[in-house]
């Protein structure tokens, strides 16, 4: 197997466990799964073929596909930002392709592009392995399967639970006790 | 900062656009400005590095603070096109 065969599947399985599907354009999908590729390479890690990377993994981590911004977006526009991932209605209609905003914070970008200037920030000089000061996590809800108890963050529930395939009405909000 | 040129039989506007080697949108800007047969000049951001990265980010920066891809700039920045926005392409240079 080709390096981008060995992408396809793994982000076949990865959408299959998800609830999800790969893009329906098939163009689109053999260039994103290329860009992937070569971002593979030239990294050593996949990072988003439609964002660029800094080439510091640390600053590059929340665009790693599958990027961190991925389910928010499905769950807003039907796909994701480089549109790798879609929802079922966007694969039964490829039309519905497009491009959507980007959810990446500008200033977690702004770091991440100063590294790859050379211009690196102050706070975490040197260090190499710090997580980026601005990338704080947000309050997010979290909710819980109710058929086998897997958590997850993100503001809805996912389509099918990614490890025992309840559906997205099996899961409930999760509210953690004071 | 090198730029690559695609000649075109339309000429009308200066057509500037930054974009990534890797990018699936960005290839389908650059068939959609080729199949529209208008003259352009891209740059793959990705593929920069030292002075030619600093110098497109500043760029790119100016017209589009995101830094998104495709950013399409025509006539020197009077008109700005962010991401493979194809009804808008077509409307400003398919004509």
């Amino acid at each position: 197997m080709t390096q981008t065969d060995v992408i396809l599947q793994a982000m076949k399985k990865n959408a299959v466990d998800n609830g999800y599907f790969l893009c329906p354009d098939t163009q689109l999908l053999q260039d994103l799964i290329k860009g992937l590729a070569v971002n593979t390479q030239r990294y050593g890690y996949g990072s988003c073929p439609c964002r660029i990377a800094s080439g510091v993994k640390t600053y590059d981590a929340d665009i790693i596909c599958p990027c961190e911004y991925r389910d928010a977006d499905v769950d807003e526009f039907g796909m994701c930002y480089c549109g790798l991932f879609v929802r079922k209605e966007v694969h039964a209609d490829s039309s519905k392709m497009r491009p959507i905003p980007e959810r990446r914070p500008q200033e977690v970008q702004d770091a991440a592009l100063a590294v790859a200037e050379g211009r690196q920030g102050t706070s975490d000089k040197h260090t190499g392995t710090s997580t980026p000061a601005v990338r704080e996590e947000k309050k997010v809800k979290v909710w819980r399967c109710t058929v086998c108890g897997y958590l997850c963050a993100r503001e809805t529930p996912p389509p099918v639970c990614p490890i025992c395939k309840a559906k997205a009405e099996r899961f409930k909000h999760f509210l953690l006790e004071k | 900062m090198k730029c690559e040129t695609v000649p075109g039989k339309r000429k009308n506007h200066q057509v500037k656009i930054f974009t990534l080697s890797t990018c699936g949108w960005c290839k389908k800007t650059k068939e959609l400005l080729k199949a529209l047969d208008v003259q352009y000049e891209y740059i793959d951001v990705d593929t920069l590095t030292g002075e030619d990265l600093v110098e497109a980010h500043e760029e790119v920066k100016r017209y589009n603070p995101y830094r998104t891809y495709p950013t399409i700039i025509i006539d020197n920045g009077n008109h700005i096109i962010l991401g493979f926005n194809e009804k808008e392409i077509k409307e400003k240079l398919g004509k």
